[in-house]
C-alpha cells in the first residue's frame, strides 16, 4: 500500500468537511483512528450530497406512500410507480449545479448522464428527460439591480451578463451533447433568469423510464459469495470527491475545484445502458448500482448496507485510466459511465458475454461477504475496512437553527405606491415587455437543439403546459412537467412550495392528465445559515401539504444545498417534477387555441370575485425591477375544484385548448394561447365585467376614477398571478354545456371572449387595448435568440 | 418482405426504424448486430440514425469499418436496396457508397425540427409512391447534416437524377430559409448512380405516425417494398 498518505490531523479532518464531533463518531464506529483513505470515504458518504444529514428530517415530512408506489423514496436509486397492465415507471430529478457553475458544458452533460444511469439501474428503459434550469439574466433590461445587493457599474454588468450567457450556452450545449447522443429525448422543462442565480446556476435534470414489474432491479448485495463486477468506463482522476465539492459554497477559488467536475462520454453510457438492460433481462443479476456521487465508495457500501451483507473488493482489479492512482483516488473518483453489478454465482459468463458483445470493460473485483464490512484491498493489503451499514445509513442527522427571513412585502393596495402610475400606453407596452422577457419567452432556441423526436413518443411538441409522451411498448400516454416559481419562494417559501405543487398538477391537468406522483429537487443555500434553513423547512412543509391534498406522493429526488456565490444565496428553488397519466389519446390537450370563433372561458375566480394583487408578479419584476410580495394566496380547495372541472370537461370532449395562468397572469396566458405552432390566431377578450371592484379594494368604479387608477386596475386584472385559473377554449356549440357544467359544480368561471384572426383585443376597465399577434409572437418567439446571438461570443463546443 | 436494421454501437434510432417498418402491412424488420458477417436472408437493409461509435473522429468514419459493412457493400453492388437515414447516410458516404460528405450545420448547432422535403425523382426505387414535386414532412435531428459535394460531383448528381429530395418551404420553393443546415442546393437526400442506395438526413422512421405530425415516412418504406416485389415478379417471369 502506498505510504504517501498524509497523517490524520485536525486540519486534514477539517479539510474533509468533517466536524470534530463527526470525527469522534467515526472513531467510535471503527473502534480506532481512520486512515487517510477511510477518512476520505467517510467525508464523501457523510457529505450533504450523499447523506442528506441536514435535510433528512425535513424530507421525512413528505408523503411517500400510495397505492401505486412500488419503490418508495430513499429505498433505491429512483422511485417506481405502477401505471397499470403490468407496467411501471421509474423517474427522478437530480441537480448538477456546482459542476455546471465551474464547467457548464461538462457539468450539465454529466448531470444528464447521471440521472439516466439512475433510471436504467432500476431495470427501466429511459424514455425521456426534462430539465429545470436557472441562470442569471442574459439581457440588460431585467438586470437593472440585484435585489438587496450593491449597485454595479455598467461595465461590471455587461461582463456579468456575458458570463451568464456563457453559462447558459454552455449548459444548453452540454445537455444537447449528452442527451442527443445517447438517444433519450429532452421534451420539456423550464428556464428562469434572475440575478440571484448569477455565479450559481441551477441545473436540475429529470429522467423517466419504463419497465415491466418483473424487471425491477435492486441495488442490494445479496447472496454471500456472489461475485461483484465492475462494468463500464475505466476509473480516472476526474471528479475526485465531487460530492464533497457539491456540499460547499461556491467561492472565488472554486475554479480550482475544476478537477472535481467529471467529463462525460455519452457513447460509453449508451453502450453501458444497452448492455445493462440486456443483462437485466436475463436472470443473472442479484443486484446493481450505478457509480454516481462518491463513485465506487458509495456503490459498494450502499449495496452492502441494503443487502444486510458485506462487500469485499480489490482495487488492483479495477480498470484504471492512468497508473499510480492511490486507493483514496480510486475510491473517491467520480469518473462517469460505471456500474457495480452483483452477479449470481455460476452465471458470470452470461454477464461476461453480454459486456464483450457491447465492448464494455468488465472486471470481477470482489464478492459479497456475510460480515457486514466494506473491505477494500489493494494488492493484498487492506486499504479500508469499515462497517457498511453505519457508513451508509448512520451519518449524523442535524436539526439546524431556523430563523424567519423578513422580505420586502406590502399590502395589496400599497403596491402601486411603489411604482410609477401606469398609463394606457404603458399597459400595452407592459405585455410586450413580459412576452420578450427570457423567462416567459418561447424556449424554441433551446429545445430546437435538443433531440425531442427520437423514440417517436413526443406527441405534443415542446412548449405546451406539460410534455406529453406516448410510450409505445406499454401503450401508455404520460404527461410530465417541472415547476417552481423561485421568486414566490424567495418571498414566502411555504406558499411558494404549495404553489409549485399546485402549478405542476395544474399543468398536467391542462394536458388532460391525472397527476400520479412527484420527484423534487430542493435547491437552497448553506443550511448552517438559519435563514436558509428556515426557507428549506417552510418550502418542504408547504410542498408536503400540497402533495398530500393532491394525492401525489414524493417518490424521491435530490437535495442541493450550498447554492451560494460570493454575491449571495440563490432564490430558494424547490423544483417539483410531477408525472401524470392520460387515459385516452383523445384526452391529450394542448394550450393553443385551435379555431376561429371558439369561445374562451376563464375557469377559476374571475377578477371581480377576488382581490387581485400584483405581489411577486413577473410584471413588477420585468417592468419595474421589483421583487416584492405578497405572494398570491393559494386556496387549495378551489385549486382542486378548478382542476377537476377542467379534467372532467376534457374527458367529456368539450375542451379544445387549456392553458394555466402563471407568470405574467391572464394577459400572458391568453396571448400564449394564440401562438398555435401551426397557425397564429387572435383573441377578442372582454374583461369589463371583471372590473367591478378595484384591485385589492372595495371602491365602486364610478367613484372618482382617474385615468391612472383605471390603468392600475387594468394592470392588476391583466398581470396579477392569482392562482387556480385556467383559460380554456371550446366549440361555440358546446359553450352552453361547458358553462352549465361549471355552474352546476360551483366552479367559479367567466366567459371572457372568443378566438379571432390576427389581433389581440382586450377590453378592460373602459379601456380598449389592441395588439398585432404577429408582432407579439415575434417578440416572444425570438427573444432568447436575440439575447444570445446578438454579439459575437464564441460558441461553446467540445 | 424482410428488412435488416443494422445496429452499430451508438445507433439510437434502431428501435424507431424497427417499429416504423413493422407497423406497415407486409413488412417486417429484424436487428442485425454490426459484428455479424452475413445479410443473406434479408430483402433490404436500413442503416439507422444515432451516433455510431460516438461519431468520434468524423460521423460514420469508424462505423464503416464494422464487419457488417463488407456485406453492405457487397449487397449494394448486387443491387439490393439500402437506406441510410441521418447517421446511416453519413456512414454510407464514409463507406464510399454515396458521393459527397455531411459536415457541420451552417448554424454550428444541433437542429431538431420538422422540415418540408420536395421529391425530385418520382420513379426511383425509394420514392415511386410519390409524384415529382410532392412535399413530404419529416423531422430532422442532427448536428452534421450539411451536405457538400464538389461542383463536378454536383453536376453528375443533378444530371443523373441522383438528387432525391431537397429542403423546401410549404409551397415547394427551395429557399435559403427552408434550408435548415446549409446543405448545398438544399439537398436533403441522394442516391447512388444505380439508384439502389439512398441516404437522407431526415427521419422517415420518425414520420411514421400522424400523432407525431406526419406519417409521410411510410412512403419511403412502402416504395422499397413495392420495388422488391416488382423485382421478384420480374425474376419469376
Amino acid at each position: 500500500m502506498p505510504t504517501a498518505d498524509p497523517a490524520i490531523t485536525p486540519e486534514i479532518v477539517e479539510e474533509h468537511g468533517l466536524t470534530p464531533e463527526e470525527f469522534a463518531r467515526i472513531k467510535k464506529i471503527l473502534g480506532r483512528e481512520p486512515n487517510f483513505t477511510e477518512l476520505g470515504i467517510f467525508s464523501v458518504m457523510w457529505s450533504e450530497h450523499c447523506s442528506y444529514k441536514n435535510s433528512r428530517r425535513e424530507l421525512k415530512k413528505f408523503p411517500t406512500s400510495g397505492p401505486n408506489i412500488l419503490v418508495k423514496a430513499g429505498e433505491e436509486n429512483a422511485g417506481v410507480v405502477d401505471i397499470g397492465d403490468g407496467w411501471a415507471i421509474a423517474f427522478k430529478i437530480e441537480s448538477h449545479n456546482h459542476p455546471s457553475a465551474i464547467e457548464p458544458f461538462q457539468g450539465a452533460a454529466t448531470g444528464v448522464g447521471g440521472i439516466i444511469r439512475d433510471i436504467f439501474t432500476m431495470g427501466a428503459r429511459p424514455e425521456f428527460c426534462l430539465n429545470s434550469l436557472r441562470f442569471g439574466p442574459i439581457t440588460d433590461p431585467c438586470s437593472s439591480r440585484r435585489v438587496g445587493g450593491t449597485s454595479a457599474t455598467a461595465e461590471d454588468r455587461r461582463s456579468q451578463i456575458a458570463t451568464n450567457r456563457r453559462l447558459f450556452l454552455g449548459v444548453v450545449s452540454g445537455i444537447a451533447h449528452y442527451g442527443n447522443c445517447i438517444g433519450v429525448p429532452t421534451i420539456g422543462g423550464e428556464i428562469y433568469f434572475d440575478e440571484s442565480f448569477e455565479g450559481n446556476p441551477l441545473i436540475n435534470v429529470f429522467c423517466l423510464g419504463i419497465l415491466r414489474h418483473e424487471q425491477l432491479a435492486r441495488g442490494a448485495a445479496r447472496g454471500v459469495g456472489n461475485p461483484v463486477f465492475y462494468v463500464g468506463a475505466e476509473t480516472g482522476r476526474d471528479g475526485l470527491a465531487g460530492a464533497a465539492f457539491a456540499s460547499r459554497e461556491l467561492t472565488e477559488e472554486s475554479r480550482e475545484d475544476r478537477p472535481a467536475v467529471q467529463v462525460g462520454d455519452p457513447f460509453k453510457e449508451k453502450l453501458l445502458l444497452e448492455a445493462c438492460l440486456e443483462l437485466l433481462a436475463t436472470n443473472a443479476v442479484a443486484g446493481i448500482q450505478d457509480m454516481g456521487a462518491a463513485g465506487l465508495t458509495c456503490s459498494t457500501c450502499e449495496t452492502a448496507s441494503r443487502g444486510g451483507s458485506g462487500v469485499e473488493i480489490d482495487l488492483s482489479k479495477v480498470p484504471k485510466r492512468e497508473p499510480g492512482m492511490t486507493p483514496y483516488e480510486v475510491l473517491l473518483s467520480e469518473s462517469q459511465e460505471r456500474m457495480l453489478i452483483i452477479a449470481k454465482r455460476g452465471k458470470e459468463n452470461i454477464l461476461r458475454e453480454i459486456f464483450a458483445k457491447w465492448d464494455v470493460p468488465c472486471a470481477e473485483i470482489g464478492r459479497v461477504t456475510d460480515d457486514g464490512m466494506m473491505r477494500v484491498r489493494d494488492n493484498g493489503s487492506v486499504a479500508a475496512e469499515i462497517p457498511a451499514k453505519p457508513l451508509a445509513e448512520e451519518a449524523p442527522l442535524y436539526e439546524r437553527e431556523a430563523r424567519r427571513l423578513t422580505t420586502e412585502s406590502t399590502q395589496d393596495t400599497e403596491v402601486f405606491k411603489k411604482i410609477p402610475v401606469p398609463s394606457t400606453s404603458s399597459v400595452v407596452e407592459s405585455l410586450k415587455l413580459l412576452l420578450a422577457d427570457p423567462t416567459i419567452a418561447s424556449k424554441n432556441w433551446v429545445y430546437r437543439q435538443y433531440d425531442h423526436t427520437v423514440r417517436t413518443g413526443a406527441v405534443v411538441k415542446p412548449g405546451s403546459d406539460a410534455a406529453v409522451f406516448y410510450i409505445r411498448e406499454a401503450n401508455k400516454i404520460l404527461a410530465a412537467t417541472t415547476d417552481c416559481n423561485s421568486l414566490y419562494c424567495a418571498i414566502d417559501p411555504r406558499e411558494g412550495g404549495r404553489i409549485a405543487v399546485a402549478e405542476a398538477a395544474r399543468n398536467l391537468t391542462c394536458s388532460g392528465a391525472r397527476p400520479l406522483a412527484v420527484t423534487d429537487n430542493l435547491n437552497f443555500g448553506n443550511p448552517y445559515k438559519p435563514e436558509n434553513f428556515w426557507q428549506l423547512r417552510e418550502a418542504v412543509e408547504g410542498m408536503a401539504e400540497a402533495c398530500r391534498v393532491f394525492g401525489t406522493p414524493v417518490t424521491g429526488g435530490n437535495v442541493s444545498l450550498y447554492n451560494e456565490s460570493p454575491a449571495g444565496v440563490v432564490d430558494p428553488t424547490p423544483t417539483v417534477a410531477m408525472v401524470g397519466l392520460i387515459n385516452e389519446e383523445k384526452h391529450i390537450t394542448t394550450q393553443w387555441f385551435k379555431n376561429e370563433g371558439d369561445v374562451i372561458i376563464l375557469v377559476g375566480s374571475p377578477a371581480s370575485d377576488c382581490s387581485y394583487n400584483l405581489g411577486a408578479s413577473r410584471f413588477l419584476k420585468v417592468c419595474f425591477g421589483k421583487k416584492i410580495g405578497p405572494v398570491p394566496k393559494l386556496d387549495i380547495e378551489l385549486e382542486i375544484a378548478v382542476q377537476n372541472a377542467v379534467r372532467d370537461l376534457i374527458r367529456l370532449g368539450f375542451v379544445r385548448s387549456a392553458h394555466d395562468c402563471s407568470e405574467g397572469g391572464l394577459a400572458v396566458a391568453v396571448t400564449e394561447s394564440c401562438f398555435n405552432p401551426d397557425r397564429l390566431l387572435g383573441a377578442d377578450i372582454d374583461l369589463s365585467a371583471c372590473s367591478g371592484r378595484r384591485a385589492g379594494g372595495e371602491q365602486d368604479k364610478t367613484a372618482g376614477e382617474t385615468p391612472g387608477s383605471t390603468a392600475q386596475m387594468a394592470c392588476a386584472i391583466l398581470f396579477s398571478e392569482a392562482q387556480s385559473r385556467i383559460v380554456i377554449s371550446c366549440d361555440p356549440k358546446n359553450a352552453g354545456r361547458v358553462l352549465s357544467e361549471l355552474k352546476s359544480n360551483n366552479v367559479p368561471h367567466a366567459q371572457i371572449g372568443s378566438v379571432i384572426r390576427d389581433d389581440l383585443r382586450i377590453s378592460v376597465c373602459d379601456q380598449k387595448l389592441n395588439w398585432q399577434i404577429a408582432e407579439l409572437h415575434d417578440l416572444w418567439w425570438n427573444a432568447i435568440r436575440r439575447a444570445v446571438e446578438s454579439d459575437s461570443e464564441p460558441i461553446p463546443s467540445l | 418482405m424482410k428488412f435488416a436494421v443494422i445496429q452499430f454501437p451508438g445507433s439510437n434510432c434502431d428501435q424507431d426504424c424497427l417499429r416504423a417498418i413493422n407497423g406497415l402491412d407486409g413488412l417486417s424488420a429484424e436487428y442485425v448486430w454490426h459484428k455479424e458477417t452475413t445479410l443473406a436472408s434479408f430483402d433490404a437493409m436500413v442503416l439507422p440514425g444515432g451516433f455510431a461509435y460516438g461519431d468520434y473522429l468524423r460521423c460514420g468514419a469508424i462505423a464503416r469499418f464494422s464487419p457488417i459493412m463488407n456485406e453492405v457493400v457487397r449487397a449494394a453492388k448486387e443491387g439490393q436496396l439500402i437506406l441510410g437515414t441521418c447517421n446511416g447516410f453519413q456512414v454510407l458516404c464514409e463507406a464510399g457508397l454515396l458521393p459527397g460528405a455531411l459536415v457541420r450545420n451552417r448554424g454550428l448547432r444541433f437542429v431538431c425540427d420538422m422540415v418540408n422535403l420536395r421529391i425530385e425523382v418520382a420513379d426511383s426505387a425509394f420514392t415511386h409512391d410519390c409524384a415529382q414535386g410532392t412535399i413530404l414532412r419529416m423531422p430532422i435531428a442532427h448536428g452534421e447534416g450539411c451536405y457538400f459535394a464538389d461542383p463536378e460531383t454536383l453536376r453528375e448528381l443533378n444530371g443523373n437524377g441522383q438528387v432525391m429530395m431537397r429542403y423546401c418551404d410549404v409551397t415547394g420553393a427551395t429557399t435559403p430559409e427552408s434550408n435548415p443546415n446549409g446543405s448545398i442546393e438544399n439537398i436533403a437526400g441522394i442516391c447512388n448512380r444505380d439508384g439502389n442506395v439512398f441516404g437522407l438526413m431526415p427521419h422517415p422512421d420518425r414520420a411514421s405516425d400522424v400523432r407525431l405530425g406526419s406519417a409521410d415516412g411510410a412512403k419511403i418504406f412502402l416504395s422499397m417494398a413495392e420495388t422488391i416485389l416488382a423485382g421478384r415478379a420480374r425474376a419469376a417471369a
